[in-house]
Parts: structure tokens; C-alpha cells; sequence
């Protein structure tokens, strides 16, 4: 059974007792410099100076491999709704679950739903082909966009009239 | 104010009616943006490709801006400077930034435990808005943002926030030894920019490879190097083989990451069935191409959680993998001198520069390719009120 405490003695004992400790040691073989100049605070652990807290006003997230949230956070768009919801039980996994990532996209397409809904609330008909940079597409790239159009319009159309078909069906 | 207002995959808006930012911590300053760009790896958010971005987010992480109001706690900066804003949120203090892990800092970012904190990069990297606005709240203001020295290009310090720095890095992190073959892929901004600097460490030969014709001839005169299409290609590793007397390239950048083509199983798993982080093969095609003992800078951005790369082949041929994010604030003192010197001419990878309100546009531009787009440019309207 895994003693944690009993690790933490033995990984903070005194090195000397171990037979050749540290004599190959060699400061240069350091693959991660220049990009980190080695100075030992990482041994610090998480004893190191912090900046006062930023108050937290609103709901945020944290990993559950840190154990608080950090002493400054973004306050851009909080969790709402069914995506927040959603969001909520995402941050409950680690960063290595499948299931921490999944649920976070998934609440980011749910989001675009709310989005939608809160813009036509707020009296705000989102303007779709504005939002989407068509007018550079038109000007630059006229030919796939109408070719994109086309397509996305000729697959509407026979979606509804399977449809309509098979209810005709049906009703016979 | 006005700034970008995201509202799903492929849409955003130039909003009126965003709230301005106000002073959340003693160490925060608030910045009137001055000029902004469009990173290529904004276009993975764009594209609603990472995790946890939030319908309102304001984008943006490479922006320049003058001070405007402090916090009672930042002692370095005052009303009325003119900074460039580092895309690392970094404390300064924490075990990472001690050691110039700027890029990396444990302070900034409460959402994930493998990212920094970023401006305007979703709330896997923080949750803060960006630099596509007119107005911008900087955590940790005494620490990365730096005053730009007097007779810099104004266009040439937006470009030190990301950029320039980000496309040292993968060159520098390539452990460059004079004489060198450097293969990067990707002719982006960040691919040109590699190329370009792989020569400031005495690489012999820099190759890069992309599928736009447009950036290949772009990166051949900016950076001065060969530069070859892999559309005309049977097998960019085998081309890659032969032309480094079948050993294989002392250095590769991937300066791609997950948005490659050029493989319809990866396109297939990453991009349509979401199975994998996006397209690796730029990577895989990467680690192929090394000589044993080689060595790879990774520099283009994969998402979580998983990419299929040949792990195998890194193993067998005893390749060193080498890859992070940019840390700003440690290189900017060099790159200042770079670019004070001539040396290194970092506007010149602007090709359009749009006002803020045309945002959506420029994004679709920048997304689709269209009229030979490089690096996008944003002026805010309020850049230069007094």
C-alpha cells in the first residue's frame, strides 16, 4: 500500500548514505537550456514568493492537478448555463482524462446554441454571413464561396424533400 | 468599447458594446491598444478547435498599447508608456519564471496545469481577453511588458510580442551548430520568421516546405532560403533524404502544428472525427526526415489530448525532442538589439493591415488564404487619441 508520508521522509532524506550520489552530475548536460536557465527554484516546490490574491467574484474553474485557483485569472465570459453545467463536470477530471477535453468542447458547441439564444434576446439578430467574413470571401474567393453556398443550399433541399417524401409514405 | 467578440467556429463580430476593462489586482494595468496582429495559432480557436473557448471571448495576444491606468501595486510602469505586451501572462516570482520559464508561469493560467497563462487564448489558457479591442487588462504589469525604445517601429514592436520571438525559439531550441542543415515545416509566419533566424546560429542550409505557393516565393526572398512545395512531391521525407546525401536534416522545425494537410487518414482522425488533437502530420513527416541523433524543435501548436506521431522512430534514432512555448520577456533584450540593428526586419512580415471593425474579415481572410495574406494587422480606432 502507498504511504505517502513514508515517500515524502525517504525523498527528503539526507542523499550522503547513498553510495556515489550526485558524482556524475553534470550541469552542462541540461538539453533544456537555453530555453530554461537552471537556477535550483523548481526545488522549491510550491514554497516560492506569491502575488495577493485577485478576489474572486465570479465562478472559476480550476485544474484538479493544482490545488486552488492562481493568484491572478482571466474574468472574460463566465460559466453560464447548460454549457457552464457541462463545463463544471469537465474541471472535475484531470487533464489527462479524454473526458476533461471532450466535455469542454462539447460545452463550447453547446455554448454557440446559448450565444445564439442570449443575441435574440438582447434584441440582436446575429448577422451570420457578416460574422463569417463572406464579404472577403466574395471579394477574393468568389468562385468557392458560391460553390460552397451551392452546396450547403442543394443538401438542405434534398434533406427536406427525403423528408417530406417519406412522410407522404407514411401517411399512406 | 470596440473590440472581437467571438460567437462560435467561424464566427465573430466587431462589437460596439463591449465592456471596458477595469483594474481587478493590485498588480493589473490597463492598456489602450495601439496595434494588434492575428496569430496563426489564433486560427485554432477560431476554428473551435481548443477546448474551453468561451462564446464573447475577446481574442487576441500579440498587441502593443499605451498605459493607461495602474494598479496600486505596479511600480515599473505609469500612465502614458507606450509598452509592447508579452502573449505570456508570467508572475515573475514562481519557479518557472525564476528560471526564465516565462512562457510557463505557474500563476496565471488556473485552468490547466500544462499551459501558461495567454491573453485572448480561451480558458484553457487562462481566461483572459485580448488585444483586439480597444482596450486590454495586463496582469503582472511589472513583469513582461516592456517599453518600447525610443525609435522603434511601432509595426516592428507588435511583432516582438509573439512572432519574432516565438520563431527565434524554435531556431534556437533547433541547437543550431554552424554549418547545419535546417529543414522547417511550414511556410507561416512563424515558418518564415524560424527560417529567417536559423541563420542568426550558422545553419549552412535552410530548407522550408509548405503547399502555398505564394509563401514559398514569400519566404524565399524574406528569409533567404530554398523552399520547396510538397504538393509536388511524391514523399517530402524521401525528398528531404536526398537532398541531405540520404542522412536525413541535422535540425527539423515543425512550425505547422495540428491544422497540417497532406495526409487524409490524419485529416480523417484529427479533423473530422475530432479522434485526434488535429492533423499531426507535419510532425510525423518531421521526425522522419531527422538524421539519428537529430534534432527536433516542435514550435507549432498541438491541442490536447493525443496526436499519432511515430514515437517509435524518436526512440530508434535517438532524437532529441525540444519544444515550448516562446518565452517573450527572456529573449526581448536580444531581439531588440536584432532589430535596432537591421538585422532582423520583423515588419515585413505585415501584409494587410485592417481597421478593428473589419475583425471578421480579416480573420476569413487570414483562415482561407485569400490575397496572398501573411501576417494580418488591427488598428484599433482610438490607437492614437490623445
Amino acid at each position: 500500500m502507498i504511504d505517502p508520508e513514508m515517500d515524502r521522509k525517504i525523498a527528503n532524506a539526507p542523499k550522503n548514505d547513498i553510495p556515489g550520489w550526485g558524482v556524475d552530475a553534470d550541469p552542462e548536460n541540461d538539453p533544456t537550456y537555453p530555453m530554461k536557465h537552471w537556477n535550483g527554484a523548481d526545488h522549491e516546490r510550491s514554497h516560492y514568493e506569491k502575488a495577493p490574491q485577485q478576489p474572486v467574484n465570479i465562478e472559476v474553474f480550476h485544474s484538479i492537478e493544482r490545488p486552488n485557483i492562481t493568484r491572478v485569472f482571466g474574468t472574460s465570459t463566465p460559466p453560464a448555463g447548460l454549457s457552464g453545467a457541462i463545463r463544471r463536470q469537465a474541471y472535475k477530471y484531470s487533464e489527462a482524462q479524454a473526458a476533461h477535453w471532450m466535455m469542454l468542447i462539447f460545452a463550447d458547441r453547446v455554448d454557440v446554441v446559448q450565444g445564439i439564444i442570449s443575441d435574440i434576446r438582447r434584441g440582436i439578430f446575429p448577422n451570420f454571413i457578416a460574422e463569417a467574413g463572406w464579404r472577403a470571401e466574395w471579394k477574393y474567393n468568389r468562385k468557392k464561396l458560391i460553390r460552397r453556398v451551392a452546396v450547403k443550399v442543394l443538401t438542405v433541399a434534398a434533406v427536406i424533400v427525403w423528408m417530406s417524401r417519406k412522410r407522404k409514405k407514411s401517411m399512406l | 468599447m470596440l473590440a472581437m467578440n467571438y460567437r462560435g467556429p467561424f464566427r465573430i463580430r466587431a462589437d460596439r458594446n463591449r465592456p471596458e476593462p477595469k483594474i481587478e489586482h493590485p498588480y493589473d494595468a490597463i492598456v489602450r491598444v495601439t496595434r494588434s496582429l492575428i496569430c496563426g495559432s489564433d486560427l485554432h480557436i477560431y476554428h473551435g478547435l481548443v477546448p474551453d473557448t468561451r462564446v464573447g471571448m475577446t481574442f487576441g495576444h500579440e498587441f502593443t498599447g499605451i498605459v493607461e491606468e495602474v494598479g496600486s501595486g505596479v511600480q515599473k510602469l505609469k500612465r502614458g508608456d507606450h509598452v509592447l505586451v508579452p502573449f505570456n501572462v508570467a508572475c515573475g516570482t514562481c519557479p518557472f519564471c525564476k528560471q526564465e520559464l516565462y512562457g510557463n508561469c505557474h500563476e496565471a493560467n488556473p485552468g490547466a496545469t500544462a499551459l501558461g497563462g495567454f491573453f485572448g487564448y480561451s480558458h484553457t489558457a487562462g481566461g483572459y481577453d485580448g488585444g483586439q479591442a480597444e482596450y486590454v487588462r495586463v496582469p503582472y504589469a511589472d513583469v513582461s511588458p516592456t517599453k518600447i525604445p525610443e525609435g522603434m517601429d511601432i509595426e516592428d514592436a507588435v511583432m516582438l510580442t509573439d512572432v519574432t520571438p516565438t520563431g527565434y525559439q524554435a531556431a534556437e531550441m533547433g541547437g543550431i551548430q554552424k554549418g547545419d542543415t535546417v529543414v522547417v515545416f511550414g511556410a507561416g509566419p512563424i515558418g518564415i520568421m524560424s527560417a529567417r533566424c536559423a541563420w542568426l546560429f550558422g545553419a549552412g542550409r535552410v530548407i522550408i516546405i509548405d503547399e502555398l505557393e505564394y509563401r514559398l516565393e514569400f519566404a524565399r526572398k524574406y528569409a533567404y532560403c530554398e523552399a520547396y512545395n510538397f504538393r509536388e512531391m511524391d514523399d517530402p521525407v524521401l525528398f528531404v533524404k536526398k537532398t541531405t546525401d540520404w542522412l536525413g536534416a541535422d535540425v527539423v522545425i515543425d512550425a505547422v502544428g495540428c491544422e497540417a494537410t497532406g495526409s487524409k487518414l490524419q485529416n480523417i482522425l484529427g479533423k473530422k472525427l475530432m479522434l485526434q488533437a488535429g492533423n499531426a502530420t507535419a510532425l510525423h513527416w518531421a521526425i522522419n526526415s531527422l538524421k539519428k541523433g537529430g534534432i527536433l524543435s516542435i514550435i507549432g501548436v498541438y491541442g490536447p489530448p493525443w496526436n499519432l506521431i511515430p514515437i517509435g522512430s524518436i526512440m530508434n534514432k535517438g532524437i532529441t525532442v525540444r519544444t515550448n512555448q516562446a518565452s517573450v520577456k527572456r529573449l526581448l533584450p536580444k531581439l531588440i538589439d536584432h532589430v535596432m540593428a537591421g538585422r532582423l526586419n520583423p515588419k515585413g512580415l505585415i501584409s494587410h493591415r485592417f481597421p478593428l471593425e473589419y475583425v471578421s474579415d480579416a480573420y476569413r481572410m487570414f483562415s482561407d488564404k485569400l490575397d496572398n495574406i501573411i501576417k494580418p494587422l488591427l488598428i484599433p480606432p482610438r490607437a492614437f487619441t490623445a
